[in-house]
């Protein structure tokens, strides 16, 4: 029996845990990878004042300082199913099942998968995948390869791998399909990544970003005069008008089929050529990885500005179901200076309800905190964020109403 | 074609002396070094395909390398579904390919199957 479970130690999951250390919570924290971290241990990008955010440092930092506290970390732990009984979370994993007052669900994100003829060839893997190659095991994905969507996960990913030593032949789109739609458009992928204009050394994005927030008709016409051949991120092509249609190989990925394609993602007529590569990475976005909070019995509300399905929480992270919390990405894509931002919060917050003596000011130092850090964010994966918050506080809100009525 | 092995890196600190670590992946013999997982070994050494799909028979090799998609599974020291991008490497771990498997009962198979997969029986 311990006080507080934690599933997931990546960055929101280790905060928590420390901050409920911190206040003398028996904590323990579980997580299916052989190390601590997360998606944070993948993570290599360079901040504005030209440091480079290392995501290996950062879990580090976060593991030793979670170790002189009271918690207990279990790797390699997977959880296949979560119970509430006689007032008791009850954690089904591979190693036994654990029980717990309060958890905490941070197992953040998981990425979108995007079907295109031939995906399923080995040498064929998402975007995050050829990251934890790269930057946690050295090994790279491939010698020479293709991206399939342009996004700011893609973009950021194909820098690392371009350090790595990889040659990006060039990020395309995917061919338009019902599963694809949202990332198959040049006209809407170029409007989305106006918003990252400030992390791209690129002229033409630079003046496109000046432009655009100006007039939507200037921006349908700056993907029309787009150049055909594409312009370069720190020197990787972006093929924002042309198409990867098919993935070719015997046993594995060999060639892929290059299409040109209009403003809107159609295919344009006998300009198929074939392009030649080893590995081909899908980058299809990401989603919050909610199974465990559904098998909890949490409600949710779909909001696309935050990725998907989301878990309803309050402000404290805190679910309508007695003692679940939530924090990270599972609550929304957003970087990981705000999950771990949200696991101090959860983890203050966890520490309130299993000891009435915490002040109330750190709690709401604590909220504040999260919400300067989302606005300081250097990506910000969708510009409509805060207003998805918003309009999970009031579903939250909204609920509890409900509930308490029916309760009388 | 040279290794997939990161070897030198701008910004990442590389440790070149970690412990080799030997292991055999479909009664080959193999190395990788110790913090790999069963995926990075094998990827460092050219082999992307781990299984076949049990039905089709099509080559599949690792997806998501977080654990979610399951395309990676593999059998690890007789261990079936075992995934390959979670599993830490280990000195002297035999790890095997999953097969195509037989699929008598299902509609649409030929005769021949049929009839291969009944005196596959009989032989035990």
């Amino acid at each position: 029996m311990t006080d507080c479970l934690i599933i997931g130690a990546g960055p929101a999951g280790l905060s928590a845990a420390i901050a409920c250390g911190e206040n003398g919570l028996k904590t323990t924290v579980i997580d299916e990878f052989m190390k601590p971290g997360g998606r944070l241990l993948g993570q290599l990008h360079e901040e504005p004042n030209n440091i480079w955010w290392n995501g290996c440092e950062e879990a580090e930092k976060l593991y030793k300082k979670a170790v002189t506290l009271p918690i207990t970390l279990l790797l390699q732990t997977s959880v296949y199913n979560i119970e509430k009984k006689s007032g008791h979370w009850h954690v089904h994993t591979n190693k036994g099942s654990f029980k717990a007052d309060l958890l905490l669900i941070a197992t953040g994100a998981a990425e979108k998968s995007m079907p295109v003829p031939g995906w399923t060839l080995p040498g064929v893997m998402s975007i995050g995948a050829a990251q934890v190659m790269a930057n946690v095991h050295h090994v790279k994905p491939g010698h020479h390869g293709v991206i399939v969507g342009v996004n700011v996960l893609s973009l950021a990913i194909a820098r690392e791998l371009a350090l790595a030593g990889v040659k990006i032949e060039g990020i395309y789109l995917p061919v338009k399909n019902p599963a694809t739609l949202d990332q198959a458009v040049p006209t809407d992928v170029f409007k989305s990544l106006l918003n990252f204009t400030h992390l791209a050394p690129s002229a033409f994005l630079k003046a496109g970003g000046y432009f655009a927030r100006r007039s939507s008709i200037i921006q349908t016409a700056a993907v029309k005069m787009y150049p055909k051949n594409g312009f370069k991120v720190w020197g990787i092509p972006i093929k924002m008008r042309q198409a990867i249609t098919k993935i070719l190989g015997n046993n594995k990925a060999e060639k892929v089929c290059v299409s040109d394609i209009s403003s809107s993602g159609r295919i344009i007529e006998n300009s198929e050529r074939e392009l030649s590569i080893d590995f081909v990475c899908i980058a299809g976005g990401l989603y919050p990885l909610a199974e465990l909070a559904s098998i909890a019995g949490c409600p949710f509300k779909y909001i696309p500005s935050l990725g998907g399905h989301v878990p309803i929480h309050n402000e404290f992270m805190k679910t309508p179901l007695d003692g679940l919390y939530v924090a990270g990405n599972i609550t929304g894509i957003e970087s990981a200076k705000v999950a771990i931002a949200q696991g101090t919060l959860a983890g203050m917050a966890m520490s309130l309800a299993k000891n009435k003596s915490i002040s109330k000011q750190r709690i709401n130092q604590a909220i504040q905190n999260v919400k300067t850090t989302r606005e300081k964010a250097l990506i910000q994966f969708h510009p409509d964020i805060q207003k998805g918050r918003d309009e999970l506080q009031v579903a939250a809100t909204s609920l509890k109403n409900q509930l308490s009525k029916t309760a009388i | 074609m040279t290794s997939l092995r990161i070897t030198k890196h701008p910004i990442l600190k590389l440790n070149s002396k970690k412990q080799i670590l030997h292991f055999t992946f479909d009664n080959q013999k193999f190395t990788g070094v110790e913090g790999d997982t069963i995926a990075s070994a094998l990827l460092a050494n050219g082999i992307l395909t781990l299984r076949r799909h049990e039905e089709s028979g099509s080559p599949r090799g690792v997806y998501c390398n977080i654990g979610h998609c399951f395309e990676c599974r593999v059998i690890v020291d007789g261990m079936e579904g075992v995934r390959a991008c979670l599993t830490p490497l280990r000195e002297g771990m035999d790890v095997q390919s999953g097969q195509k498997l037989p699929k008598p009962f299902k509609t649409g198979i030929t005769e021949q199957e049929f009839r291969d997969y009944f005196r596959a029986g009989e032989s035990q």
